[in-house]
């Protein structure tokens, strides 16, 4: 379930997160639909979550060597004038 | 003059003639300014530049040879006010004058501008800078491209910015030079390297602020058109606010700075997080609500089904109570009809003429036909009546008559 979040995008979660909150609060939903969508918006929440909290930026330097080639090398952080 | 042997040998060709006009001019006159009014302009394949400048009297041939004209920025247009710098000659095949431009200036402008505004205008034309070209940028990136100088502001501000806003965010760089001569092809390079390598959602190009001759690489058509061929979406950011190149115009979006641009393409993980939790909030209450409206329906059945007596009881109270108000109801009516009744008896009592004999009235009738008598006059003596009490009746004999007085 996890995989599947993570390949969409983050705005299509969010989307999908708000509709679940509108569509318990309505309250139209039988019992059971009811705590399936709560589960699957409680999941996508964590997901999303996580999404924004990993860890620390990379930041790499495209380039091309001298037969032509590009070469993707992660860029020191001292190389952009602090 | 008369002409003899002399004059006719000693008489120059056509030829000498213009080459002798030609050496006098080129000699007296050298190169000069001309301001003037362009018309007539067209470019043959050898790529020379032919027109006329004339003003409102006059006007003169012109020739620009291509190896002069290549270096120009800008394209000439009829119309076009001028100043031409070059030198007075005779085109000696035709014996006519010619001017021989070395260099061009449009008047009102500078060249570089004029240069911009004709690229713009091809641009324009074919459709580079339409609304519907823009595509929108992605919401959240996963990895983020940088065309800029490796080294400087723009690209320290754009890093500090997006890992303040985005720590978890990938940023590819991939440097070029920002202005000279071999800028514009090396951004445009650029653009396409990171198209090619194909790994960021979103490409920001820019560099911080200079003179119009420092941003000159971004108003040349080669970036323009590496911009508009870049199926990455791309957001410029050159120079500062006022400044707005063609870059900016073929991009899908413009900033107005670096840090600007690193603003556009990143939301604040702050903001999205605050919305998380908001949502997740309004889950828990939905969810709970949901709970609770289950289990009021639950009680209510429960509390219907505990005991069916009291129901049929409850019941049956409320039918007594019902009958008991019809029953008032009906008592109510007849009562009220009869007193309607006896008022009514009452008013025919009164109006009855019988009551009038109980007043003391009785009433007269002749025994010939029984006729009531109201007049009098018309009985005869010795006539027999009967006579009507409110008690029994009487027959009596008339005596006399009076008449009734005249104002009776």
């Amino acid at each position: 379930m996890s995989e599947r979040i993570k390949k969409r995008k983050f705005d299509e979660g969010l989307a999908e997160l708000q509709k679940i909150g509108t569509d318990l609060e309505r309250g139209d939903l039988s019992l059971e639909d009811a705590l399936s969508a709560y589960e699957r918006g409680v999941a996508l929440v964590r997901e999303l979550n996580q999404r924004l909290s990993e860890a620390e930026a990379r930041v790499e330097l495209l380039t091309r060597n001298p037969e032509g080639e590009l070469r993707l090398q992660p860029m020191d952080r001292g190389e952009d004038a602090e | 003059m008369q002409l003899s042997l002399e004059t006719a040998a000693s008489a120059l060709t056509v030829s000498q003639l213009t080459r002798r006009v030609r050496t006098t001019l080129e000699s007296r006159i050298d190169g000069l300014w001309v301001a003037g009014e362009v018309s007539n302009f067209r470019v043959p394949p050898s790529g020379h530049f032919y027109f006329s400048l004339k003003d409102a009297q006059c006007q003169i041939a012109a020739v620009m040879f291509r190896s002069a004209n290549q270096l120009l920025p800008f394209m000439p247009e009829d119309g076009m006010h001028v100043l031409a710098y070059g030198r007075v000659s005779v085109y000696e095949a035709r014996g006519s004058l010619q001017l021989y431009v070395d260099s061009i200036e449009p008047r009102g402008q500078g060249s570089i501008q004029l240069a911009i505004e004709q690229l713009k205008q091809r641009l324009a034309a074919e459709g580079f800078f339409s609304a519907d070209r823009k595509r929108p940028l992605p919401f959240l990136p996963e990895a983020v491209g940088i065309v800029t100088a490796a080294t400087g502001a723009a690209i320290h501000d754009m890093l500090v910015t997006l890992r303040a806003r985005m720590p978890a965010l990938r940023i590819i760089v991939r440097p070029s030079s920002v202005q000279g001569k071999e800028a514009a092809p090396e951004i445009a390079a650029a653009i396409a390297d990171l198209n090619r390598h194909g790994q960021v959602d979103v490409i920001l190009v820019g560099r911080g602020g200079g003179s119009l001759e420092d941003l000159w690489a971004f108003n040349d058509e080669r970036v323009a058109r590496a911009i508009a061929a870049s199926r990455i979406p791309v957001v410029s950011a050159v120079g500062h606010e006022v400044d707005v190149t063609v870059a900016d115009l073929v991009a899908d979006r413009r900033a107005p700075t670096p840090t600007g641009a690193a603003s556009l393409v990143v939301p604040d993980r702050r903001d999205l997080l605050a919305v998380l939790t908001s949502l997740e909030s309004t889950l828990a209450a939905g969810i709970t609500r949901q709970i609770e409206r289950q289990r009021d329906r639950l009680d209510g059945a429960r509390y219907r089904l505990r005991d069916p007596r009291q129901a049929l009881k409850a019941l049956q109270l409320r039918i007594d109570e019902l009958s008991e108000r019809l029953q008032r109801a009906m008592n109510a009516g007849v009562r009220a009809a009869r007193q309607n009744l006896e008022h009514c008896v009452e008013r025919l009592e009164a109006l009855s003429p019988l009551a009038v004999l109980h007043r003391g009235y009785s009433i007269a009738r002749r025994a010939s036909d029984n006729s009531v008598v109201r007049d009098a006059t018309i009985l005869e003596a010795r006539e027999t009546l009967h006579l009507t009490f409110d008690r029994g009746t009487a027959a009596v004999r008339v005596d006399s008559i009076q008449r009734p007085r005249r104002d009776e």
